[in-house]
């Protein structure tokens, strides 16, 4: 019995230990967000702030577009996601509940684009995008991601568990297909739909390599390409960058806490990105 | 419209059954026909039209566009296998291409170490506080890579580097965790690692906790000890997990971009420069597309034979993930 009480104190001070060192440096930007400059490199170092400021935030906010980024940020993420949620979702209903010519042709190779990262396209992507006409655009940002591989395949395995004598049903009463998707597939997928959008709004959130490829235009920014630039520079305004990047973590930080049981059971239901 | 509230109620077990061969025979209540046929198609319109013009056109562009020359404003020329034999003998190339696979290596290694590690220590739901440890463990795998990126440069700079800050008030000299060749190739990759092992803690608690617990109770009866037990059935069973957090790893690793544009931008020189930054590089800061273009297939090559070796190892199971 001792010994068993032992492993248990071993156990928690080896998690307390990893999980101090996770913590450490995410607490250490976002306390040192509410220092003033003076006190960032203060010797001896404080990892609390002595005198708590909202100065470093006051002037990221009223210095350059910084708004301007953030709200492009929110408008790109909170519209992707309704796009990749309703598209995907309704791909997945296509591939779940119709039978018709080459459906596992198309669901294969839907999948199958998962293996081509964008890393790997971004060139003949750029050169498709300057001739749609959509670079410096924020609905370039939004549409060519907007349907994922990963999205497909969950709301897919998600819909081919409801029953189909429920759609049967609405066939018989006289109900059009489009409306037997609005009115009942549509309410009945909250589950997936919330796994669907949150993993969505996080990766467009902090995605920063579409941006790259799309925006050149300054005022078209979103936040993370703002802080690349920032830390970028020459000489840096930590002060200010700290500040920055904390208001960068805290929605995702907010959704997490939000969502949590929707993050881990969408994590083990299938590695998601979007 | 209330379609379907007279049946949702008590879904009729045999319907699973029918679910299995997927789908709905179209033929039998059938007025609107043409319309049950089009349907799926154009519920599937958006999706079909941004794979094929964002994914799939550009694939085979970038395929046609590795045999030309070619920048932004001039037309390209086709020039059969010029740029690959080039990139054979391009120094830098392989330098980054080395980097790539050093970096991919220690990375992937460790990552699934360390989140086996975190899983073990958490998936038994036993401990208070055991969900509470999990989420602090995922916090970082919830920040932009840019995030991190900062973070890090915020305590492991040269000059302004909180670390060295530390140092030289004592009177010691700065270690340049991101100046120094070997230690800023060290640095980027225990970053990486803090940075997305709690992703890969998730996926493994999730494989830990498939395994039935009656195997474990069985070798508790027959006085198997912890280690034994744990390389009789903990890893046989958890292969096929393993196997997914490899090849996710190793993609994610092949693909980093974001954390060394922060932390480094590639250097010393070249010594934290992967693939992807130079195809950057040479594609849109050298306007050399075609070149880079055939820098992409060669990364492509190296991804699609990690993923087919995993299909293989896994003996062809279908993990979709």
């Amino acid at each position: 019995m001792n010994k068993q009480r032992m492993y248990r104190i071993v156990h928690y001070a080896v998690l307390i230990l990893l999980s101090l060192a996770t913590l450490l440096p995410v607490l250490w930007v976002v306390l040192s967000s509410f220092k003033p400059q003076s006190e960032l490199f203060r010797v001896p170092l404080t990892f609390i702030p002595q005198d708590w400021t909202l100065e470093n935030y006051v002037s990221s906010l009223a210095a350059g577009n910084f708004p301007v980024y953030f709200s492009n940020t929110v408008f790109v993420a909170v519209v992707s996601t309704a796009i990749t949620v309703l598209i995907n979702l309704m791909a997945g209903y296509a591939l779940a509940k119709y039978i018709f010519k080459g459906r596992d042709i198309i669901f294969t190779v839907m999948i199958a684009t998962l293996m081509i990262p964008l890393q790997v396209i971004m060139i003949p992507i750029f050169l498709q995008l300057k001739s749609l006409g959509m670079l410096n655009s924020l609905w370039g940002i939004i549409i060519p991601p907007a349907a994922t591989p990963t999205g497909v395949f969950l709301a897919r395995q998600y819909l081919v568990t409801l029953p189909n004598s429920l759609i049967e049903a609405a066939r018989i009463d006289g109900a059009r297909e489009h409306t037997i998707f609005f009115r009942l597939i549509l309410p009945m997928s909250k589950p997936i739909v919330a796994t669907i959008a949150i993993f969505s709004f996080m990766w467009r959130w902090n995605d920063y390599l579409w941006p790259l490829i799309v925006i050149t235009d300054n005022r078209k920014q979103t936040i993370q390409q703002a802080l690349a630039n920032f830390v970028g520079q020459l000489q840096i305004n930590w002060s200010d960058l700290l500040a920055m990047t904390t208001i960068a973590i805290i929605p995702v930080i907010i959704v997490f806490l939000a969502f949590q049981r929707f993050f881990f059971s969408g994590i083990a239901a299938g590695s998601v990105k979007g | 419209m209330e379609i379907g509230s007279s049946t949702q109620g008590e879904p009729d077990p045999s319907d699973r059954q029918g679910c299995l061969p997927l789908g709905i025979p179209m033929k039998r209540h059938t007025k609107g026909n043409f319309h049950q046929t089009a349907a799926p198609l154009l519920f599937l319109l958006p999706n079909i039209l941004i794979f094929g013009t964002f994914i799939i056109i550009p694939a085979i562009q970038g395929l046609r566009m590795s045999f030309t020359e070619w920048g932004v404003f001039t037309t390209p020329k086709f020039i059969g296998f010029d740029n690959f034999i080039e990139l054979a003998g391009d120094e830098v190339f392989w330098k980054t291409f080395n980097n790539t696979i050093v970096y991919s290596f220690f990375t992937v290694a460790l990552i699934m170490v360390y989140a086996l590690a975190l899983a073990l220590l958490l998936y038994k739901n036993v401990l208070k506080g055991e969900k509470i440890f999990r989420s602090l463990f995922y916090i970082p795998s919830l920040l932009s890579m840019i995030t991190v990126g900062i973070a890090w440069r915020f305590i492991l700079g040269d000059e302004m580097g909180i670390i060295n800050y530390l140092l030289r008030s004592m009177g010691g000299d700065g270690i340049r965790w991101l100046t120094d060749g070997k230690l800023a190739m060290v640095s980027i990759i225990a970053v990486s690692i803090w940075a997305q092992a709690g992703y890969y803690m998730v996926v493994l608690i999730a494989g830990l906790q498939a395994i039935p617990i009656e195997l474990y109770e069985a070798a508790k009866i027959d006085g198997a000890s912890a280690p034994k037990t744990f390389t009789s059935i903990t890893l046989p069973l958890l292969r096929s997990t393993l196997l997914v957090v490899l090849v996710l790893a190793t993609i994610a690793s092949f693909k980093a971009y974001e954390l060394i544009s922060v932390m480094t931008k590639g250097g010393p020189g070249y010594a934290t420069k992967f693939i992807v930054q130079q195809v950057y590089q040479v594609a849109f800061l050298e306007d050399r597309m075609g070149y880079a273009s055939a820098m992409s297939i060669v990364l492509m090559l190296i991804i699609s034979l990690f993923t087919v070796l995993q299909f293989k190892l896994s003996g062809g199971e279908a993990d979709h993930e």
